[in-house]
Formats: C-alpha cells, structure tokens, sequence
C-alpha cells in the first residue's frame, strides 16, 4: 500500500467487519512537533487479550478465506520505517483503538493520498455505519459527521450517487481549506468554476 | 460557486426524491468491488474510482455501487462482480481503471460480457 489513505480504508473496513455501528477517524498534521497521527477507534465487537496478542500476526486472521491477515502489520511497518509509533487496544464488546504517529518529514513516510476518495468508498460500501472523521493540520480542523448527514438526507440512503458526490466536493473543499497535504484531485479542480 | 454546507443536502433530497417518484428508484446491476486488504493494495480503490466517475458521466442512476471483503483468490485482485437482474453474476479478475471502463460501458450499459476479463460466473459462498 503506498497511501495512509488506503490503509485507513483498510483498517477502518475491519471495524466495520467488527460489527462497528460508528467508526471515528482521527487525523493531526503537526508541522510543529513533526508528527503526523492518525487514529481510528470503533464500537465493534473487540478483541480479548489472546486474540490482540495474535492480532499483529501477519499469519493470523479472523478469516477463513486465507491464511494471511497484512492489514495490521502493513500499518505498523509503515509507522516504524517512518520514525513513529503503533499502538492497538481493545476490549472484547466494547470496541478497538488503533493509533499510529509517524514523522511527518520522513523521507520514507508514505504521503497521506487521496483521503476524500477513499471515505467515499468507506461510504458506498458500508451505507448502514456511521462515520466521524475529525482532520486536524495547523491548528485548524475540519469534521465530517455522517450522522449530521443523515439527518438532512431522511431516507435516502448515504450511498446514493448524488449523496456521494456530495460528500466528496464537500470534504474536498473543507480539506482544502485546512491547508492538509492530502490529495486534491484533478476530478475536483475541473468541476468546479470560481 | 459558494462553499457547500451540509444544509444544502436538502436540496440533493429534493431532487433525488423526485427523480425515484419517476421511476421507483430501481436498480438493474449491482456492482461489488472487493474491498480486503489484498484488494485496496491492488488497486481496487483505483477501479472504484473509474467506476464512480463512469457512473456520473453516463448519467445513469440504476447502477449500484457497494464494496465486499477478500473471497480468498487475493493473487487475482482486483475483483469485481457484476450481477444484473436476472442473470447469473459474473466475476471479473486483475480489474484496473481501463477494464472498469470497458466492463461498464460494454457490459453493464449493453450486456455484452467481457469474456477476456472474466474469472468465474456465479457466486462465490462467502466466509
């Protein structure tokens, strides 16, 4: 994987795969300290203590379908060929925090990508959980509630086209306005006239 | 153009509501792009995104878009799996943003399956 966005992804669809009925995402860029830290924490189902030992087992998984589980490993050799830090917890029933720092100047730090990309395709695949997804980058923040998005919609379901769509322009603008290192894609630049 | 506000979702709720009073919100092809970890390190958000942009571009509001986990054969991610109505769901291998755009074009707008591109047809038993 050569984005924090794809590995968001990823952790954040074993979440919901925990049964996980809302999902936060926690991102700081801090050009001060030099660190950037992405957290994800969930509701879902959790693990005990034997299975949080195993977890990080490249050779474990709660999977049948294969024998390997990267997810997790992958992520946590991304922190510490960048100069950071991993940590997971969790509580059987109550839910599992992943936090992950890294330098934010290592050269070997994989560059953040596509982040409004891939909530989108977070969303669209998994339209009955809830997202929080809190982006924080020199003292500024910017937050996507999907309950509050929700709220507006009624009954359409989140995954509908035109919602997505939405959705996208919407976390691109506020990203954007942050001043992140995420990628603004081109889809959005020509869009869009001011 | 002014910034959005998640108020003006309200006007996307209007308009999508008149649009499915039309035509009862009907979905004709389901579309599943294999989200596991072996998925997204292939590719697979890549595919998502062309599939995303086609959709738009050809305007169409019965295709459906969702995502699944990892089926096992992770060696020939990308996978996706078209499935229109009435007819057996065909598996697509080694996807990229091109073959989405030729699969979508052909095969979800006309019909015509990509035999080249195809795995296997039928469902796979999951988990």
């Amino acid at each position: 994987m050569l984005e924090l966005a794809l590995h968001i992804l990823d952790i954040a669809e074993n979440s919901v795969r925990a049964g996980a009925k809302t999902v936060f995402i926690d991102i700081t860029e801090d050009r001060m300290r030099d660190r950037l830290e992405i957290e994800i924490r969930d509701d879902g189902a959790g693990m005990d203590e034997a299975t949080l030992k195993k977890a990080m087992d490249p050779f474990y998984t709660s999977k049948k379908v294969r024998r390997v589980g990267l997810g997790l490993p992958m992520l946590a050799e991304a922190a510490e060929r960048a100069g950071g830090s991993f940590t997971i917890e969790s509580r059987k029933g109550m839910g599992t925090r992943v936090a992950v720092g890294f330098q934010l100047s290592h050269i070997d730090r994989q560059p953040l990508g596509d982040l409004s990309g891939a909530f989108m395709v977070l969303l669209a695949g998994n339209a009955d959980v809830d997202f929080v997804c809190r982006h924080q980058c020199g003292g500024r923040v910017f937050t996507l509630d999907t309950r509050e998005i929700r709220k507006e919609i009624g009954d359409i379901p989140l995954n509908h086209m035109e919602v997505l769509k939405f959705i996208r322009q919407y976390m691109m603008e506020g990203l954007n306005e942050i001043g992140t290192e995420a990628r603004i894609s081109h889809h959005f630049e020509g869009g869009y006239d001011t | 153009m002014a910034k959005l506000k998640i108020e003006d979702l309200k006007k996307i709720k209007e308009m999508v509501h008149a649009e499915t009073a039309l035509r009862d919100g009907f979905k004709r092809v389901k579309v599943t792009v294999h989200m596991g970890t072996c998925g997204i390190a292939s590719g697979a958000k890549e595919v998502m995104d062309s599939l995303m942009s086609e959709i738009e571009e050809a305007a169409v509001s019965d295709v459906m878009v969702t995502t699944s986990g990892c089926m096992g054969l992770c060696s020939r991610e990308p996978l996706v799996t078209v499935e229109i109505i009435d007819q057996e769901p065909i598996k697509y291998e080694y996807v990229n943003p091109n073959k989405m755009r030729q699969i979508f074009k052909r095969h979800i707008l006309e019909g015509e399956i990509q035999t080249p591109f195809v795995l296997a047809r039928g469902a796979e038993v999951v988990k």
